[in-house]
C-alpha cells in the first residue's frame, strides 16, 4: 500500500524540482532565524540567493553533533519558542542531549511520514497497533503514535518493558502491528515461545529500529512471530523515526525525499559521492519549521540507490547500514562513545585510563563488557573494597551512558597499549557485515 | 610479631598464577603460605614469603599490582575446639577477623590471621600466652 503516491512516485525530474524549491525556503529560513547558521554561511560567503536548485545543496555547510550540542537547548531552532509544540530530546549519553523541537506542522510531517512507513508495510485501519518504542523524550514512542492514529489503526500505547502484559495484551487485544527496538522483539518473541502463547497471536507485521540490526536478525524475527518485519530509520536530529523505510520488497529503505535530502559523501574529502558508492550519509531537513538542518553528517555508512522500486516508488533507497565513521556503538539501542567510558573511567583514582570494551550479542541481547586496569597504587588486599570498586564503576557508567556495562578489574598493564590510534573497542556482533 | 603478607592482584587467566611462582622462585624467594581470593574475574593472592620486601619489588617493577599487609600467624594446638576457643577469645575482646587461613598437620596448626584491630589482638593473644609465630621464622629462610 502506498499512502501518499503523489509525493511517493513522483518522477525524479519533478522530485529533483521540488527538493529544489524546498531546499531554497529552508536555506532562507534558517539564514534569517538561526544565527547559527547564518554565521555558518556567512563563513562561506554564500546567502540563500546562491541557492537556486537543489544541484547547490552542495555548496551549504555541514552540521555535526557538536553543533547540536553546542547550541543546546534551542541554538538550532528557526521558530520562536511560541511556534513550538513539542519538543523531544536524545538520552544525552555524551553530556548535553539532543534536543529537538517541533511546530505543529513538524508534527503533521513526522505523522504523513510515518504513516507511508506503515502503509508501506500493508497496514491500515483494520489493524491493531502495540506501540512498545518508549514513550517520552525518546522520538520512537510517540512518533510511532502518531504515524499509527494517522492511518486509523488502533492503537495500544503500552510503552517500553513489562513483557507479560505485552504478550498478554497482543494475545487478548489481537495486535497485528507490533512497533520496538528489534532486540526487545527477539526477546518478546521467545517469551511468548516460553509462555506458549504462539498460536494465540494476530501478529502480521514488524515496524522495528533504533537499533542496527541484520538480515539473519529479520529472518529469526518473520520465522518466530510469523510477520513481515520491517525496517525503520531516523534519528532525533532529524525528526525521529520515519526519515526513511522498508517496503514490503525489503529491498533497501525508501527515503522520504520530499522532506529529507539524503547525499552520500566521502567522510574524509567531505565530497559527494555518486549513487551507489558507500560513504557517509548526510541529510538536510527541507520542510520542517522549528528545527530545520542542513547537511546533517549522521556518520552512519551506506549507499543510495535511485532507480524505481518494483513497488512503484521512485524515491532514493538507502542501503542497510555498513558501519560507522566514527566509533560511535549503538548498544541495546543506545548511542555508546567510547569517549565517555574514559571519562567515567577520569574520575576514579583507583583505575587507570586504560580500558578495552567488549560488545557481543548473545541470545539476542546486546552484552557489554569493560575491562578496566587497576592502578598498582589503588590496589586493595580486600576483596570487599575490590569488588566495591567494580560495582561503583558499573554505576557511574549505568548513570552516565544509560546503559548497564559488566566491569571486569584487569592487571595493570595488560591491556595493550597502542602508538597510534588506540584500538579500545572489540565488537562481536558483527552486525554490519550480514 | 606482625608478618607483612604480599597481596597479589591477579586476574583469572590461565598461567597467571606460575608466572608469579616463577618470578619469585627464580628470585630465590621462598613461599611459606598462601591463599587465593577469588571473585569471578580477578583474584587477590596473598603470600606468605621470606623476603617480602625485595618480592614486592620484584613484582612491582614487572608491573604487577602488590601490596604488603599485616598479619599475624599463630600456632594452636592440633585438637578439636583450639581454634574456636581462640576465635571466642578474638571476638569477646571486639576484635573482628577480616580473613584467615590455615593449615594442620601432626599437633600444630598455623593460623595466619587479618584481624581489623593487628595490635590489640597481639597483645590479646599473648596475655593469654597463646604462641605467635615471629616474622623471623619466616624470613629466616634466605639465610639458609
Amino acid at each position: 500500500m502506498i499512502w501518499n503516491e503523489t509525493y511517493e512516485c513522483l518522477s525524479r525530474k519533478e522530485m529533483r524540482e521540488l527538493q529544489g524549491k524546498r531546499l531554497f525556503n529552508t536555506v532562507e529560513r534558517v539564514y534569517y532565524n538561526s544565527p547559527f547558521y547564518r554565521k555558518k554561511m556567512q563563513e562561506l560567503g554564500i546567502t540563500p540567493e546562491d541557492i537556486e536548485s537543489v544541484e547547490d545543496l552542495a555548496k551549504l555547510p555541514f552540521t555535526v553533533k557538536n553543533d547540536l550540542r553546542d547550541q543546546y537547548p534551542f541554538g538550532l531552532f528557526s521558530s520562536p519558542m511560541s511556534e513550538i509544540v513539542r519538543l523531544h530530546a536524545s538520552s544525552g549519553t555524551t553530556g548535553k542531549p539532543i534536543v529537538g523541537g517541533y511546530t505543529r506542522k513538524d508534527l503533521n510531517i513526522w505523522s504523513e511520514v510515518m504513516a507511508r512507513t506503515f502503509s508501506a508495510g500493508n497496514c491500515d485501519r483494520g489493524d491493531m497497533f502495540q506501540i512498545a518504542y518508549g514513550y517520552g523524550l525518546f522520538t520512537g514512542g510517540l512518533g510511532a503514535h502518531a504515524g499509527a492514529e494517522r492511518i486509523g489503526a488502533s492503537v495500544i500505547p503500552i510503552s517500553s518493558g513489562n513483557t507479560e502484559k505485552q504478550i498478554q495484551l497482543m494475545t487478548d487485544f489481537g495486535t497485528t502491528a507490533l512497533c520496538c527496538t528489534p532486540s526487545y522483539a527477539l526477546y518478546l518473541a521467545e517469551m511468548i515461545d516460553k509462555m506458549g502463547v504462539g498460536n494465540k497471536l494476530k501478529l502480521k507485521a514488524g515496524f522495528f529500529g533504533a537499533e542496527p540490526w541484520t538480515e539473519g536478525m529479520r529472518k529469526e524475527l518473520e520465522n518466530k512471530l510469523s510477520i513481515k518485519a520491517f525496517d525503520i530509520f531516523g534519528l532525533t536530529e532529524i525528526i525521529g523515526p520515519g526519515v526513511a523505510y522498508n517496503c514490503s520488497e525489503q529491498n533497501g529503505l525508501h527515503f522520504n525525499e520530499d522532506h529529507f535530502i539524503p547525499e552520500i559523501i566521502d567522510p574524509n574529502t567531505l565530497q559527494p559521492l555518486p549513487a551507489g558508492e558507500v560513504g557517509e550519509l548526510v541529510i538536510t531537513t527541507i520542510t520542517k519549521e522549528g528545527m530545520p538542518i542542513l547537511r546533517y553528517r549522521t556518520k552512519d555508512l551506506t549507499s543510495l540507490n535511485y532507480e524505481k522500486c518494483s513497488c512503484g516508488r521512485t524515491s532514493a533507497r538507502m542501503d542497510k547500514i555498513r558501519g560507522r565513521s566514527d566509533d560511535m556503538l549503538i548498544i541495546r539501542g543506545i548511542n555508546v562513545f567510547p569517549s565517555q567510558v574514559e571519562s567515567v573511567l577520569l574520575e576514579f583514582s583507583e583505575a587507570a585510563p586504560h580500558y578495552h570494551l567488549f560488545v557481543d550479542r548473545i541470545n539476542n541481547t546486546d552484552v557489554f563488557e569493560i575491562h578496566v586496569e587497576v592502578r598498582p597504587e589503588f590496589f586493595s588486599d580486600h576483596l570487599s573494597q575490590m569488588l566495591n570498586l567494580k560495582k561503583k564503576i558499573a554505576h557511574r557508567i549505568q548513570s552516565v551512558l544509560g546503559i548497564s556495562a559488566e566491569i571486569k578489574l584487569v592487571e595493570p598493564r595488560s591491556i595493550e597499549r597502542s602508538t597510534g590510534k588506540a584500538k579500545r573497542v572489540t565488537d562481536k556482533r558483527n552486525i554490519y557485515n550480514q | 610479631m606482625l608478618i607483612k603478607q604480599l597481596s597479589i592482584f591477579l586476574e583469572n587467566k590461565t598461567g597467571r598464577l606460575t608466572e608469579v611462582t616463577d618470578l619469585l622462585g627464580d628470585a630465590g624467594i621462598n613461599l611459606s603460605a598462601f591463599t587465593i581470593a577469588e571473585s569471578s574475574d580477578f583474584g587477590i593472592m596473598r603470600v606468605i614469603v621470606s623476603d617480602p620486601d625485595k618480592a614486592k619489588q620484584i613484582l612491582a617493577q614487572k608491573g604487577i599490582a602488590v601490596s604488603l599487609t599485616d598479619v599475624i600467624c599463630l600456632q594452636c594446638p592440633n585438637t578439636p575446639g583450639a581454634l574456636n576457643k581462640t576465635l571466642q577469645l578474638l571476638s569477646a575482646g571486639g576484635i573482628s577477623v577480616e580473613y584467615m587461613y590455615a593449615f594442620a598437620v601432626n599437633e600444630f596448626a598455623q593460623v595466619v590471621i587479618r584481624p581489623d584491630k593487628i595490635q590489640e589482638c597481639i597483645s590479646l593473644l599473648q596475655e593469654n600466652h597463646y604462641e605467635l609465630i615471629k616474622a623471623d621464622d619466616f624470613y629466616a629462610f634466605k639465610e639458609k
